[in-house]
């Protein structure tokens, strides 16, 4: 646990399941807030790609969540915690490639198979634990020091 | 190069945020999947996609795009546009393809350096 006179920043945001005109909003708020405290270009830009890809999959498959962010001085930790179908087979999930987004999701350019495989990239910490019909939970850190 | 200049140069036609054409091109990235362009693509990049769904100006807006373009005269949905100008990107479109109009920006960047 984080001592609480640590923590620089501590936000949580609900996303909606299925709305996709609201998606990525989360992300932008959560990277105005990072480059409001003037972290490095190169932080923000692997928080913002590691927080969207946990906003859509929030999005496209559960049926709500909550994303995290805290800041304390040496790290972003960024939580995702939904209620939803969960993940049967994590290491297939995983995988480039694999998806099992519907038709409707990937005409939008969604489904790449490749959320789960550049959170793991673009973050230092990654920690995946999901329970069938009843949801997913991500937790990931960048180091700042 | 301002977008403007592309603008004038390859006749595109803007859709949104004219009042943003001044905002520079460094370069530029060219896909349809969000996930590669999200972990490819950098800021004041110009955008070639053929998706016209208002979630690519949640990425353009992430990634800091100078702008979008979409090729194959695809034309942008209207809550497309009006999420588009909320937030200041510009959006062009292009009759040309994304292979074409890759080829002719590549070269205009190039010429520039
Ligand atoms: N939050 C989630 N809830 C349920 N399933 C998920 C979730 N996140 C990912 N998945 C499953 O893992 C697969 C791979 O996810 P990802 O790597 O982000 O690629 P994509 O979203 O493009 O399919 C998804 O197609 C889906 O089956
Ligand atoms: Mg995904």
């Amino acid at each position: 646990m984080v001592s609480v006179e640590k923590i620089l920043e501590k936000h949580d945001f609900d996303i909606e399941g299925g709305n996709f005109n609201k998606a990525g909003t989360v992300s932008t708020r959560i990277k105005s807030i990072l480059k409001h405290r003037q972290l490095p270009d190169e932080i923000v830009r692997r928080s913002a790609i590691v927080c969207y890809e946990a906003e859509i999959n929030i999005v496209s498959y559960a049926k709500k969540g909550v994303i995290s962010l805290t800041v304390i001085p040496d790290k972003i930790i960024i939580e995702a915690n939904d209620e939803g179908p969960g993940i049967p087979n994590i290491e297939l999930a995983m995988q480039q490639g694999y998806s099992t987004a519907n038709q409707q999701i990937r005409e939008m350019g969604f489904g790449a198979g490749m959320g789960l495989y550049n959170i793991k990239t673009y973050s230092d910490v990654f920690d995946i634990t999901s329970e069938v019909n009843k949801g997913t939970f991500l937790k990931m850190a960048i180091n700042l020091i | 190069m301002d977008i403007a200049a592309i603008v004038k140069q390859l006749n595109l036609e803007t859709r949104s945020a004219k009042d943003r054409l001044k905002n520079m091109v460094t370069g530029g990235y060219t896909g349809d999947l969000l996930s590669d362009v999200m972990a490819n693509s950098k800021a004041g990049d110009i955008w070639i996609t053929r998706q016209i769904h208002q979630n690519i100006v949640a990425v353009a807006t992430l990634k800091e795009h100078a702008g979008i373009i979409l090729v194959n005269s695809c034309e942008p949905a209207s809550d497309t546009l009006d999420r588009a100008n909320q937030e200041n990107v510009p959006i062009m479109v292009s009759k040309l393809s994304a292979f074409e109009l890759t080829g002719k920006i590549y070269s205009m960047l190039a010429e520039k350096k």
